[in-house]
Formats: C-alpha cells, structure tokens, sequence
C-alpha cells in the first residue's frame, strides 16, 4: 500500500494561496526530494501533513487512512517523525531526555501509563541505541542548547526516530552545515531509508537531493511544476525557469 | 508551649508554601504564566467557609471539596487560557483573577464585601483542634503533596510537562498531547491551591474578598520566583523568606508590595533562576562543596 498519498491539497492564509492542488505519493524505503525557490509551499506542505495547520482542500492519506483532521499529536503517533527548518530541540533538556519526550509518546495516550516512571533502564538502553545510531553516543548528558548545529540537527532525528516511525519529514536538514557534518548527516538519513522508513526531504542544496533521491518533486509558487528522477529534473525547462527566471 | 503569634506565622506561610508549591505546577513545571492564581486560592476558601458555614458540613469534607471545585473551575477557565499564550495568558489569567474577586464582593450570595464569618477551626477527638495541632495537620497533607510532586516529576507526566514548557510545537510533533497536558496542570495546581484556600478559611474563621485580590497573586508568583521558578524546594524557601521579612520589620510589613516588586526585578536582572535554579550563585555553591573531592568532569 502507498505509504504517503496526497491529494489535491491546498492552503489558504487569507487570501493567499500558499499550497495549490498538490498531488504526489511517497512509498516507505524511498527518499523523495522536495524542492523549489523560497516561498514555493514546501514547509506549509509539512505543516500540513504533521497536522500544525488543517488544510483548505484536499486529501492526506497514510497507509491508506486519512490524516486531514488529526492534530499533530495523534499525527505522530500514527508514525510520522519530523524535524524543523530552524532547529527545536528542547533546549534546556539534556539529549537522553529529549528524545525520551518522543519515547514517550506510547504512554501519553493513557493518563494512567503517564504517571509511571519515564528512567526505567530498559527504557534508557532503548533510548542510548537511538542516540548510538545517530551518532550522539559520547553526548548523551549534554544539554542541547550547548551542542553545535550539526549535533542539534542529528538530535531531532533522534528523536523523531523514537518515535518509531514509518515516515520522516525532514525540513532543510543540511542547511547551515559544513560540508563534512552535512555529509555525515545525510549518511544516517541513507541508513534510516534503508530500515524501509519512507523519508520526505526539503533541501536546498541541489548536490544532496541530487545525491540521495530517486524522485524528486519541484513546487512553485504552491503549485507542483514538475516531478521525475534528477536527470529529468536537471534538464525540466520549468525548473529552470523557476529557478533562473524567464530569459528577458 | 509555642505562642500564638508565632503559630500564627507558621500556618500563613505554611499555606503560602502551598500556595507557591501549586503555581509551581502551572508555572514552573508546564510553563504556564498565571497571574491570577489567587482567584483559585479563594474559590477554595469560599467553598469551604460556605460549606461549612452556610451548609453545615464539617472541615473534614469541606475542604476536600475546595479541592475539587477549584479543581474543576481551573479545568474550565484552563480551556480558554489554552487558546493563548505568554504575555495574553498573563494577562487573561489577571482578567479572571479580576472577575472572580468581584464575583465575591458584588454578589450578596457571596457574603459581598463583609465576607463570610463563623468557620472554626476543624474538630476531632470530640474538640476543637488547637492551632499547633492544626500546623501539623497541614504540614502533613502538605509532606503528602511533596511526595505526589516528586512522583509526577519522574513520571511521563512530568517528561511531557517539561517538553511543553520548552517547546510547544516540538511537544506535539512528539506525541504529546499539548491541550490534554496543559488541562491536566491547571486541574492540578488550582485544586491544591483551593485547598491551601480551605485551610486558610477555617484558620482565618472569616474571610473576605480583598484576601485574594491581585495582589496576593503577585504575592505568591513572587515566592515562586524568589525561590528558584520550577525546582520543587525553590517556591517553599521563596514563601519561608518572603513570608518572615514582613515578620521581622514594621517597615517591610508597610512596602510590602514595594519590597516584593523590587526583589522581584532585582531576582529577574540577576537571577532569572532563582535562589535555588540551575544557576544560581547558591546552587553552584552548593555543588562546590558538595563535589569538590571528586575529580573535574
């Protein structure tokens, strides 16, 4: 079944169409590239699928159910992870326990699994091997705000993986990064799509999405302008001129 | 024999130390300004005078039943509060503070501005609990709120607390649910701050409207931040510090209010956290004296 099926969605902010009849599918194990000039809709189009802001029009279905009206809590439940363009960790917790927050999120349901203790070893020794994996072992007691961008950028990644998900949105992760944490960062997103987790990319930096995608969806203005492999997107005349501006 | 001024002392700020300890859960540990908690402080002190004194139930149950109608009251005052946050919660919370202190003066059902008289101290053994005794009995349900305090902190309640007060929107991309939370603070805090409002009832045998006005939430958000805002002993030290000073000098007792303002701006100019936060010159201190033979990290 199609992990990710959206359909027709649009967004209105009074009177300005910020997301126009969009329409694409996502499959788990894949990498699809979402691109396009700033302001082409590709946060709101995020926001929208983890249930920040209800959509104007359209269809999201996960798995084959509809998420249109789910809140973002119940939207990540359902077992979609995501990340933020500008980093939000939670700042004054240390990194075990920002990802515990997530951990969590099989208790929260029930106010009574609530009230029990969240350090159970079995718990923490669950929560070390996410934090292993993305590559924050020695940093597990640091307080987040203290860490560089590119630890900050892998924590929310960690965290959204506690929440065991069957899809990750992940929202310009490699803006704002060296060349070599960038590297690293999009290694662990390789490995997280080879677990089977579909994974949704906003990126600007062409030579990543070019790297690590197979399909690639380009949004303009709100509106979905192409979509194909790289090589088809490198050569689409629409994304060029979205990107360059029509010849004078 | 302890004399009665100072039992007296020992009870109000036994109850402030409640009272602090309660915002503290909105506050403090949700993040949640309130700057009208007083209000929930005498909706518990109404119910229970008028409980006990107008429908005649004993102490035993009207104050249990402060509890819960505070309770419930900050549940549905705490749903529009919801819709809002920082500096417009701050200041919905003051609106209601306003309009439950003037629900208590203008409405004569209420006792109006002469309040409402004739609550005793509770009974047991077949008399009247004397004031000492009455200490103890609040010093014990308040040990008892401690121990609740520090199981919430270690639970997933706490955990979702503490993500909410950093992060709003990151909390619910996480799974937890932010309304559901948020309710389940302010059910909590008012309720133990209604109870604080019975004890004090029953302690002042009469209360009155201007008893949980404005001012007395400042009063308590004071204590909470003076202590150390979100640590579990901080508001305790704020209310035992706070509540001696006006004690000790005839001139504070008149500035009150100015000499609460000024510690206030001075605690937020130099020490956001508090006496006991994180970092504070006490805490780290402490925590030299404490560690200094191990070895540096």
């Amino acid at each position: 079944m199609t992990l990710l099926d959206v359909r027709a969605l649009s967004k209105e902010f009074d009177g300005l169409r910020a997301l126009d009849g969009v329409n694409f599918t996502a499959e788990g194990g894949e990498i699809l590239g979402i691109i396009g000039p700033n302001g082409a809709g590709k946060t709101t189009l995020f926001n929208l699928i983890s249930g920040i802001y209800p959509p104007s029009g359209g269809e999201i279905n996960f798995h084959g159910k509809s998420i249109l009206r789910l809140k973002p809590h119940q939207v990540s439940r359902l077992g979609i992870g995501r990340t933020f363009q500008i980093v939000r960790p939670f700042q004054n917790l240390d990194v075990e326990t920002n990802v515990l927050v997530a951990f969590g999120h099989r208790f929260y349901p029930s106010l009574w699994k609530s009230t029990g203790p969240f350090r159970q070893p079995e718990t923490l020794r669950e929560v070390q091997t996410l934090i292993e994996r993305a590559g924050l072992g020695p940093y597990t007691k640091q307080i987040a705000k203290n860490l560089p961008l590119g630890f900050k950028k892998r924590l929310e990644i960690a965290r959204a993986l506690a929440l065991k998900p069957r899809l990750l949105l992940l929202d310009e992760p490699s803006a704002g990064l060296r060349f070599e944490e960038s590297a690293q960062l999009m290694e662990l997103i390789r490995q997280v799509c080879n677990q089977g987790i579909g994974v949704l990319l906003i990126e600007h930096n062409m030579q990543v999405v070019m790297d690590l995608c197979k399909r690639i969806v380009v949004l303009d203005h709100g509106s979905k302008i192409a979509e194909g492999s790289p090589e088809e997107i490198r050569s689409n005349p629409l994304v060029i001129q979205a990107y360059l501006g029509k010849e004078a | 024999m302890i004399s009665g001024y100072l039992i007296t002392i020992l009870i109000t700020i036994l109850i402030y130390a409640m009272l602090a300890h309660s915002l503290n859960i909105i506050t403090g540990h949700a993040g949640q300004i309130s700057l009208g908690h007083a209000a929930f402080f005498g909706i518990g002190a109404y119910t229970s005078a008028m409980l006990y004194a107008e429908a005649g139930f004993p102490f035993w149950i009207s104050v249990p039943l402060a509890a819960v109608v505070a309770g419930i009251v900050g549940a549905l005052l705490g749903i529009p509060c919801l819709r809002v946050r920082d500096d417009f919660l701050a200041i919905t919370t003051m609106g209601i503070n306003f309009v439950v202190e003037a629900i208590f003066l203008y409405i004569p059902f209420f006792g109006g501005a002469m309040g409402i008289g004739g609550i005793n101290l509770p009974k047991w053994f077949g008399r009247e609990m004397t004031k000492p005794e009455y200490f103890f009995l609040i010093l014990v349900v308040f040990a008892l709120l401690l121990l609740l305090d520090r199981q919430l902190g270690r639970s997933w309640i706490g955990l979702a607390w503490a993500s909410i007060r950093e992060d709003e929107q990151a909390a619910g991309a996480m799974g937890v649910d932010v309304v559901r939370f948020k309710v389940l603070a302010f059910i909590l805090g008012s309720a133990i701050a209604g109870l604080a409002g019975g004890f004090y009832a029953h302690f002042l045998t009469f209360i009155m409207p201007q008893n949980f006005g404005f001012g007395q939430s400042i009063v308590i958000l004071s204590m909470v931040v003076f202590g150390g805002i979100g640590t579990r002993w901080g508001p305790i030290v704020g209310a035992v510090i706070l509540g001696i000073l006006p004690e000790v000098s005839r001139p504070i007792m008149e500035y009150r209010t100015l000499i609460y303002g000024i510690l206030l701006l001075g605690m937020m100019r130099f020490q956001p956290g508090g006496l006991l936060g994180a970092e504070s010159i006490l805490t780290k201190a402490f925590r030299r004296t404490i560690y200094r033979p191990s070895s540096p990290e």
